[in-house]
């Protein structure tokens, strides 16, 4: 591969528990850790997994709305808190909305490419159940362009942003079989966060997902299209990788053997004071998946495991065309085939989703990272998937706002 | 009149009180709403607040805060409509804070029944009590203006009594919510014989605002609720009388409160429901009850002798639980009465598991309320419960199928005596008013 000017490894993942409703430790009027807790327990999680944390040159922290949900700016200031050695090392904090951990998965990537760095610590962090939800909706509204669109919007803004999508693919492409292929799609978030202790939904004991999958919207009290079941979760929780040049693993103690290449990433930006081009695709998602193949010289019959972006079923259906994997208006189908289940032709979302794992916002594409990474090297527990010699890819799409910001991200294990 | 010029100006009475406070949240909310109408936006709209003592307005005072936010958190897809012409509101919290603040604008807090003169529409929800009930009506009948209609929350009075009592001359209709009135949907409706046909449509429309679930009930003591309450509650109080001598005051009381909500699968036992209710407002229901329909027997010795004692259960004005006969610690059962010994049994002595044993030797588990509420199949999941039960003969399983029987009788007696028209909203009261999971007219058994 030639993409990069020289190779790029990830390794030592590590994901705390997704907190918030659904896990059976969570109370919503009892005190939780803050944000400095997840930082710290996700960095040492990391840590943990190499020999020499010292060499670590850098860190960067993804969050996206920190100062409002927390009341706390410079999150980089909490990077020294991780391990002492960390004490006047470079940090920086990068915000891309819901995909602001795939920007700091990009920045710790570039940073080494520019020679600036042999060994970068990338944390992805978010505390979100500091409001309730309502309030959280403003908040979260930022990932969208606030002074234009948040007057007219709904109370629930994003929701209400995806229900529109749903609603324009019921209409394009038949409302039972997309709203089937949604409930499929949380059927199987729920049964992989099952599997992952970590999950936000590992304690769901539901007898009847499906049935729950296709509750009826409720229009009068939440959105026209979806139900809150379509909806990932509200989160506390940090995700933290280790991205090193094949000198920087050498560094800090680990083996090849323990880590995985990244062989590409395509990181592409959409105008955010305009409307989406067709609700239907996730047009910016698509770009992104494009390039990232092309970049690594494979196709999407080359993954073994994707991991996408689905803060709502709809949004994981789309996502799934859009990374290449199931045709434009074949996502529902390919879903409620099984397709996307873990013994399926793509396993995806395999450790739960957004929807099942939970979205701390700010975490998530580093928590997607870190989940093909463990699949790739064969440590995914109980969620581990098969991984065939003749296709060692994986795939991470992580979204910021209405299809705005993205990431995508191919990795390879040798 | 219409209900909207009607609700310009509206006066609650005894406002500060358990049922009192949570009207008031709810008709503050309608009157709003109202206001905020562009079309309505230079009319004058007030709801008055009148309760006895300046404490207890500042208890109330605190409590609209609250709930009035909470009320605007869930109806925030209605508000941001309400509001979509404020271009300074964006964000849901500066419109739920607008909503808050535009309600609490139109609030007058005062000891002052006087307040009440310009009012069209006028809630009476003081203490259960017809001596001070009809002293109060009086008193709003010269106060009032002549054409106001008044909506009493009395749980047992008959209404046509009030009627005739204060001379209201059917300007009056039963407006009975259920406590917490923010929460419960149901409201049963009673019409004296006399209440206006005005009234009656009144009545109607503002409970289909108010999207509570409206139940009529006949003018007769009790109405559905308590009447069944009522004779329920003396079941199990004469039950204990029975078991006393068995297991002591405390270990019968144990009992039946445990039957009636693990094996009747109930959100609380009876014994607990009573607690929560208030002794005193329980003593004060079996009163009226027994003086207007005249039946001797709706009478407890044993609850007389917890209310000489002083223990009266009901709230403290934070929202805990009082003890009453059962003790409450963190808000949660922890012991029992013993009236003749005249202290409490805490659960964690031997006695408690002795019971347990007696009552369900072979320790079977059963499904409790909270965990049938939401499951779609909890019908015949009961079934299947009750079914058990028939085939235990376990001493638990017996007092449990008796009670069963007993209420049963006691909802069929409602719909005989005409109380209820019938067995549908007998069902309705106890499932929308009690948060019974069933009907106590079913056929389980």
């Amino acid at each position: 591969m030639t993409y990069f000017r020289k190779k790029i490894y990830a390794t030592a993942g590590f994901n705390t528990v997704s907190l918030g409703t659904g896990r059976k430790e969570f109370h919503p009027k009892k005190p939780r850790p803050g944000i400095e807790h997840y930082i710290k327990e996700a960095g040492l999680g990391s840590i943990n997994q190499i020999q020499n944390p010292e060499n670590i040159d850098e860190g960067v922290i993804g969050n996206f709305m920190a100062a409002r949900f927390c009341n706390q700016g410079n999150l980089g200031g909490f990077f020294p808190m991780v391990h002492p050695t960390f004490q006047y090392k470079p940090c920086i904090r990068v915000e891309g909305a819901c995909d602001s951990g795939g920007l700091a998965l990009a920045t710790a990537i570039k940073t080494i490419l520019a020679d600036m760095a042999d060994v970068v610590m990338c944390i992805g962090v978010e505390v979100q159940n500091s409001v309730k939800a309502i309030y959280g909706a403003d908040y979260l509204a930022g990932a969208d362009w606030f002074s234009g669109n948040r007057k007219k919007g709904h109370v629930y803004f994003f929701p209400d942003l995806f229900s529109r999508r749903a609603g324009a693919c019921y209409e394009k492409f038949g409302n039972e079989k997309v709203r089937e292929g949604m409930a499929h799609w949380y059927v199987n978030a729920i049964e992989n966060a099952r599997k992952n202790p970590d999950a936000q939904e590992y304690h769901n004991k539901n007898s009847d997902l499906l049935a729950t999958g296709m509750t009826s919207p409720n229009p009068k009290a939440f959105c026209e299209h979806i139900n809150v079941f379509d909806c990932s979760k509200v989160s506390d929780g940090g995700s933290a990788l280790i991205f090193a040049s094949e000198e920087g693993l050498k560094k800090i103690g680990v083996e090849l053997k323990d880590a995985v290449e990244v062989i590409s990433y395509a990181q592409v930006q959409d105008n955010l004071t305009t409307p989406p081009p067709d609700l239907t695709k996730l047009s910016t998602c698509a770009v992104a998946a494009k390039r990232a193949y092309d970049r690594a010289e494979i196709k999407s019959s080359d993954l073994s495991v994707l991991d996408v972006h689905d803060c709502f079923t709809i949004a994981g259906l789309l996502a799934v065309e859009a990374a290449g994997v199931a045709g434009y208006g074949e996502g529902a189908d390919f879903i409620t085939d099984g397709n996307t289940k873990s013994d399926g032709i793509i396993p995806t979302n395999t450790t739960g989703g957004l929807v099942g794992y939970g979205h701390p916002t700010g975490a998530s594409g580093v928590r997607q990272a870190i989940d093909v990474v463990k699949q790739l090297l064969g440590k995914a527990g109980d969620c581990q998937v098969k991984i065939s010699p003749d296709k060692p890819f994986g795939m991470m799409s992580s979204m910021g706002g209405n299809d705005k910001t993205v990431v995508a991200m191919i990795f390879r294990k040798e | 009149m219409t209900l909207d010029e009607r609700l310009q100006n509206v006066t609650i009475i005894g406002a500060a009180g358990k049922m009192g406070s949570g009207i008031a949240v709810l008709v503050a909310q309608e009157m709003s709403k109202l206001k905020l109408k562009p079309e309505n936006k230079d009319k004058i709209y007030r709801l008055n607040l009148v309760d006895i003592t300046e404490k207890a307005l500042d208890g109330l005072r605190s409590y609209m805060k609250v709930q009035l936010v909470k009320a605007a958190e869930k109806s925030t897809v209605l508000l941001r409509q309400i509001y979509v012409d404020r271009k300074d509101l964006i964000e849901n919290g500066e419109i739920i804070n607008a909503f808050v603040d535009d309600t609490y604008a139109l609030l007058n807090f005062t000891t002052d029944y006087n307040i009440a003169k310009d009012s069209h529409l006028v809630f009476e929800a003081i203490f259960e009590n017809e001596e001070i009930k009809i002293k109060v009506l009086k008193q709003l009948k010269e106060i009032c203006l002549p054409d106001a209609l008044f909506l009493t929350n009395t749980s047992s009075i008959p209404i046509s009594y009030l009627d005739e009592q204060a001379g209201l001359g059917g300007r009056i209709v039963g407006y009975h919510f259920y406590n917490p009135p923010v929460i419960q949907k149901l409201v049963e409706i009673i019409y004296a014989d006399n209440t206006t046909e005005e009234l009656k449509e009144i009545g109607l429309e503002f409970g289909k605002r108010l999207r509570k679930k409206l139940v009529p009930a006949a003018d007769i003591s009790g109405f559905i609720g308590n009447g069944h309450f009522s004779r329920d509650g003396l079941y199990a109080m004469n039950k204990v009388e029975e078991l006393k001598d068995e297991y002591g005051y405390h270990g019968a009381l144990y009992i039946m409160n445990k039957v009636s909500q693990d094996f009747l699968v109930r959100p609380m036992g009876i014994f607990q429901l009573i607690d929560y209710v208030g002794l005193d407002v329980f003593q004060s229901l079996l009163r009226v009850m027994r003086t207007h329909l005249k039946l001797e027997h709706l009478n407890s010795d044993q609850l007389n002798r917890f209310m000489d004692k002083k223990i009266t259960g009901g709230q403290n004005p934070n929202g805990s639980q009082k003890d009453g006969f059962i003790k409450y610690e963190k808000n949660r059962p922890a012991g029992v009465y013993n009236i003749e010994e005249g202290k409490y049994r805490m659960f964690d002595e031997d006695w408690r598991a002795e019971i347990d044993k007696k009552l369900n030797p072979t320790n079977e588990k059963f499904a409790p309320w909270r965990a049938l509420l939401m499951d779609g199949k909890k019908m015949e999941k009961l079934e299947t419960h009750f079914n058990n039960l028939k085939g235990m003969d376990t001493y638990g399983s017996t007092l449990a199928l008796d009670f069963l029987k007993t209420t049963k009788e006691i909802g069929e007696n409602l719909v005989k005596n005409g109380v209820a028209n019938s067995e549908k909203e007998v069902n309705e009261v106890l499932m929308n008013g009690f948060f019974w999971l069933y009907g106590p007219i079913h056929n389980f058994i």
